[in-house]
């Protein structure tokens, strides 16, 4: 178990950089989530945690050791794979014992080690079987046994849930909180999947094209979201952001209507980002964002209406609750939650603070 | 225990197949059976035709005499020595292969070094060159290296294989990059990867070639002719050879047919053993 310290790491291939310097201090049984849409270079980032891709520049330290130089075994690690990557002609009992084995741990602590994982993780009726002869949720187990027993200084998983089918993936998302609760285990989680990275993160990082944009916990990210590429990622349906043009303490929205909000921050061009839960629908006379729905879907507890602000082109998603009878077609007025406004800068991108 | 292939014709058109089949059978195996026929017979019965199709009373005669050392015209060589050699040099030849061309597709396969593929152009382009192309200029090594009428000479120019070092590389690619990366965190160095994961996930690969390599090396005639001079140091094919190279009247055919037959005898048993075995492994990967 150790801190891991990220300064400045940056990655390019062949004169081209895919990781523009990202620098985090992941402290001691810290759970930090990876989050990004793929090709952002989280699993690059991930990699060179692991000593699996060279360092361009910058430097990773676990447990107060720089490790830009040290082969994957020497830097004290143990990596979930997407395709778990377990040995195909060994056992599970020796898939799990693999590593022990050649770190040349005593047969007695190999054995005490693998049964305890093998119980933690109920694997203990599989134990002489091969991999082939067990499902996918099964082998994804073993991958995290063979991980877990190894005891490393850091947990790395990459995409370790993308091959479960989505009610496997809840049970083993659950599980592996539950481990990483028991263990104390530091542990980086990549994934482009936005609920695992809010129920699992202490904090997360939010990647885009090898930068980045935020690194918080969840609930930071969901409430303060540090740019427009951020608010729009994270939450979901995703978060509405249109261009509005801010003066006289309000903005007015595209099709021309004006909307009187407190604690615009500035005058002039800006992008204003609204949840679709934090919409309410407006009151008799109010003012209001007025949205022409084009489609209603039910899910039962809430329903979501997709539609457009009124004389534009600009989508609206609005959360209305079950029993919401709006139908395509209909005219309805929403009112954003004042403590619910997010603005970004049109040009940077970045969230502008009043 | 297999049940019957979906694919598998029924009624008339399985006896065609049948009959197909057989025939086919029949066709490969008939020379064999005849030289088998042929090694119970005296010489007299063979060289008056009609041949026989039954097996005659002289095979035990036949088989001691082959063994017993009567023969002459093979130099003296008891049948034991000739066979003990052709192992040898089939064992030689099928193993130094396997070791070889295995290195060589490991190396090109999961190393970076400069000129890699160079390397790799370079055996691919031995493939063109048969054994009989540069057969004076490896004779020459090997007289200057003093290997005639040894087993190292009879072994070592028949041992680099294009062939093989592809088939591994071939094989090699098919591993999954992630299995490679799980082992090197697992702390598994390049000996080790090999050692532990890359060889018990080729042995069916390993049983196919060393079959092939074993036959390849058995039945070699033109190099161990050249390298030997010795008859101490031929190989069964060349005595083979020498026994019949007299006027038909003084071959001792029924001996020659017994030496043929005991001369197949151990390509047969490794490709039995081996398929048996190869089968197991293809079933137990299943990739």
């Amino acid at each position: 178990m150790a801190r891991i310290l990220l300064n400045d790491v940056r990655k390019s291939y062949a004169g081209n950089q895919v990781i523009h310097g990202i620098g985090i201090e992941i402290a001691d049984g810290e759970f930090v989530v990876i989050v990004g849409p793929s090709g952002c270079g989280k699993s690059t980032l991930l990699r060179m945690v692991a000593g699996l891709e060279a360092i361009s520049a910058g430097t990773i330290e676990i447990g107060g050791k720089v490790v830009n130089d040290l082969e994957p075994r020497q830097r004290d690690i143990a990596m979930v794979f997407q395709n778990y990557a377990l040995y195909p002609h060994m056992s599970v009992r020796e898939n799990m014992a693999y590593g022990l084995k050649i770190a040349r741990m005593s047969k007695a602590e190999i054995a005490a080690r693998v049964a305890k994982a093998a119980t933690m993780l109920e694997l203990e009726p599989y134990l002489d079987r091969k991999p082939r002869a067990l499902s996918g949720g099964q082998r994804q187990r073993v991958a995290m046994g063979r991980a877990l027993v190894r005891e490393p200084a850091a947990l790395l998983l990459d995409e370790p849930l993308s091959n479960l089918d989505a009610k496997l993936r809840v049970q083993m998302r659950l599980q592996i909180k539950e481990m990483h609760l028991r263990t104390g285990q530091t542990t980086l989680y990549v994934t482009h999947d936005q609920v695992e990275a809010m129920t699992l993160a202490d904090r997360l990082i939010v990647m885009n094209k090898g930068v980045a944009e935020q690194i918080a916990t969840p609930l930071e990210v969901y409430e303060r979201p540090a740019s427009e590429f951020v608010a729009g990622f994270i939450g979901s349906p995703a978060m509405n952001i249109f261009t509005v043009r801010a003066g006289d303490g309000g903005v007015t929205l595209p099709g021309d209507a004006v909307l009187p909000l407190p604690g615009v921050p500035r005058d002039g061009e800006l992008r204003l980002g609204l949840r679709p839960e934090h919409l309410r629908l407006a009151q008799e006379g109010e003012a209001a964002i007025p949205v022409l729905l084009r489609s209603v879907e039910r899910l039962g507890a809430d329903a979501f209406g997709y539609g457009m602000i009124e004389g534009s082109e600009v989508p609206m998603v609005l959360r209305l609750p079950g029993t919401s009878r709006a139908e395509r077609g209909d005219r309805i007025a929403v009112v954003p939650d004042p403590a619910h406004l997010h603005f970004f800068d049109p040009e940077t991108g970045r969230r502008v603070e009043g | 225990m297999a049940e019957a292939s979906p694919l598998a014709p029924r009624g008339a058109g399985r006896l065609v197949a049948h009959f197909w089949m057989v025939l086919g059978v029949i066709v490969v195996a008939f020379p064999v059976y005849y030289v088998f026929i042929a090694s119970t017979h005296s010489t007299q019965t063979i060289l008056r035709p009609p041949l026989p199709l039954l097996p005659g009373a002289e095979a035990a005669q036949n088989y001691s005499d082959a063994f017993s050392g009567g023969i002459s015209r093979i130099g003296g060589v008891s049948l034991w020595r000739l066979l003990a050699n052709t192992t040898i040099v089939a064992m030689g030849i099928a193993l130094g292969k396997i070791a070889i061309s295995m290195a060589s597709a490991y190396a090109i396969v999961f190393f970076r070094f400069p000129l890699r593929m160079a390397c790799f152009w370079l055996i691919f382009i031995t493939l063109m060159l048969p054994v009989e192309v540069r057969i004076q200029p490896t004779y020459k090594v090997m007289v200057d290296l003093g290997l005639i009428d040894t087993y190292p000479g009879l072994i070592l120019p028949l041992i680099a294989s294009a062939t093989a070092t592809l088939l591994f590389r071939q094989f090699f690619m098919t591993i999954p990059d992630e299995l490679l990366e799980a082992a090197r965190v697992d702390g598994a160095g390049p000996w080790r990867f090999f050692r532990d994961i890359l060889w018990p996930l080729s042995l069916t690969n390993v049983a196919a070639i060393f079959v092939i390599q074993f036959i390849y090396g058995w039945t070699q005639y033109l190099w161990p002719l050249l390298v030997t001079n010795s008859n101490d140091m031929n190989t069964i094919v060349i005595a083979l050879k020498k026994m019949i190279s007299f006027a038909d009247a003084d071959t001792p055919w029924n001996l020659v047919m017994v030496t043929s037959v005991l001369a197949i005898l151990p390509p047969i048993l490794v490709v039995v053993l081996m398929q048996r075995w190869f089968v197991k492994g293809l079933v137990e990967t299943e990739k």
